[in-house]
């Protein structure tokens, strides 16, 4: 709401989903962009600062409290801090050890930073949507998103990691041709010469489909389910500009919204590590 | 919604926070609980241990109670019997000595009779003399019949 005292709706919306861009301006110079078509504009070279720093703070607030507890890790009596730290680790620990059969020392500790960033990063939807931007405003900056899984760059950005892990990891285990053997040899399978080249492109087709579909699924789950809740939260925030009674109904909506989101948050951040394992085991079996 | 330089940011960033958690974080954190495990398993090991001590030790003490019983019961017994053997030695002791003393008690009794005996006989002697003296003063000398009234009291 910092762009003026009168308003549309589709205008709050709109400047709520737009993120703090850097880019190249039309006028040749680079600068943060003013408006979500200036942003548009910017086309691929362009970085969504708020989602870049929100998510690399939340990952630093993760990492501190990690580190301190790790640091003082003792086998005694735990402290608080440690308490909770090794409770994470010993969730995480259990989750790898239930889905990933093979032995890498990568897997656990990325579950561990996948499910505590995402986790955090997903927290930020139960902020009021106002707050932040409003504050953010306040010392000049136009455009604040604080949710970085509400941008499709942050979750395809995670994916994009894991998949990379996943080649990196089938070369690895099966060797370069296991693994197009792998993407070629299944599902369909003949001793027929003719039929071979055939079914060659047609199980490449099939096992490329599955293989592209896991980061895209990894990403579009995460962000759709965040970017749908944002959504929502945005359109109740609509409700208090329209009086008394309907402020008092979103204020209402907004605390069962954001009770239910917990629920939404939490369970994100767990498929999330939970798929990463899982892919990650897949690309260590032989099939 | 758009798909620009912040993905490969983001990936970056990604890459970067995995690997501070897997260097730093992870390693020490799992270390600590597995330490924690291997000190419960041994603290409880060592319970089990303890509790299976406890049970010979005290399998051992009732032993030793029983062993100490039966000595002393064969002690007491002894005992008994030692006393019985030194009370029944005693009285055998104290009735052989009764019976010295007896026999010494009538011998020095016979004794002193016979010298009791042997003076009156000299006193009666004596007597007789004196008597036969005074009866006979004038006629008997003491010295000239020294050897009658020997014989005499020898007869008595």
């Amino acid at each position: 709401m910092a762009s003026g005292d009168t308003i549309t709706s589709s205008e709050y919306i709109q400047h709520h989903l737009t993120n703090l861009t850097f880019g190249r301006l039309p006028d040749g110079s680079w600068g943060i962009a003013h408006s979500a078509a200036e942003a548009k504009e910017m086309g691929f070279w362009a970085l969504h600062l708020d989602s870049l720093l929100w998510s690399a703070g939340l990952a630093v607030l993760f990492s501190y409290f990690f580190y301190k507890a790790a640091k003082n890790a003792t086998a005694g009596v735990p402290g608080n801090l440690q308490n909770f730290v090794e409770m994470m680790v010993d969730f995480v620990d259990d989750s790898v050890k239930g889905s990933f059969s093979g032995r890498n020392p990568l897997i656990a500790p990325l579950a561990l930073t996948v499910f505590c960033w995402v986790f955090l990063m997903n927290l930020m939807d139960l902020v009021p949507v106002d707050l932040i931007p409003r504050i953010a405003a306040e010392i000049g900056i136009g455009h604040m998103k604080i949710v970085p899984t509400t941008d499709p760059n942050i979750t395809f950005g995670l994916a994009l990691g894991v998949f990379a892990l996943i080649i990196y990891y089938s070369i690895k285990i099966k060797g370069v041709g296991g693994f197009i053997h792998e993407l070629t040899g299944m599902p369909f399978q003949t001793s027929n010469a003719a039929l071979k080249p055939i079914f060659f492109v047609i199980n490449l087709f099939l096992e490329g489909v599955n293989l592209i579909a896991k980061p895209i699924s990894l990403s579009l789950r995460l962000f759709g389910n965040l970017y749908a809740g944002e959504m929502i939260f945005i359109l109740i925030a609509l409700m208090y500009g329209s009086g008394i009674a309907m402020g008092l109904f979103g204020g209402a909506l907004q605390f069962v919204w954001a009770v239910f989101h917990v629920l939404v948050i939490t369970l994100q951040a767990f498929i999330f590590m939970t798929l990463t394992i899982v892919y990650l085991d897949m690309a260590h079996n032989e099939h | 919604m758009n798909i620009n330089l912040t993905l490969f940011a983001q990936l970056i960033s990604f890459a970067v926070f995995v690997w501070f958690t897997m260097k730093y974080i992870w390693p020490p954190m799992i270390k600590a609980l597995d330490e924690r495990k291997a000190h419960i398993a041994d603290g409880l090991a060592a319970a089990e241990r303890g509790v299976h001590e406890k049970e010979l030790a005290q399998q051992a003490a009732l032993e030793k109670l029983h062993e100490a019983k039966q000595q002393s019961a064969e002690i007491v017994s002894r005992a008994e019997k030692r006393a019985a053997e030194i009370v029944d030695e005693a009285k055998g002791q104290a009735r052989v000595e009764g019976e010295r003393l007896l026999i010494a008690a009538r011998a020095e009794i016979d004794q002193e009779a016979n010298k009791a005996r042997e003076v009156l006989r000299t006193k009666v002697a004596e007597l007789a003399v004196m008597g036969a003296e005074k009866i006979l003063r004038k006629e008997i000398n003491a010295e000239a019949h020294k050897d009658i009234v020997d014989s005499l009291a020898k007869q008595i």
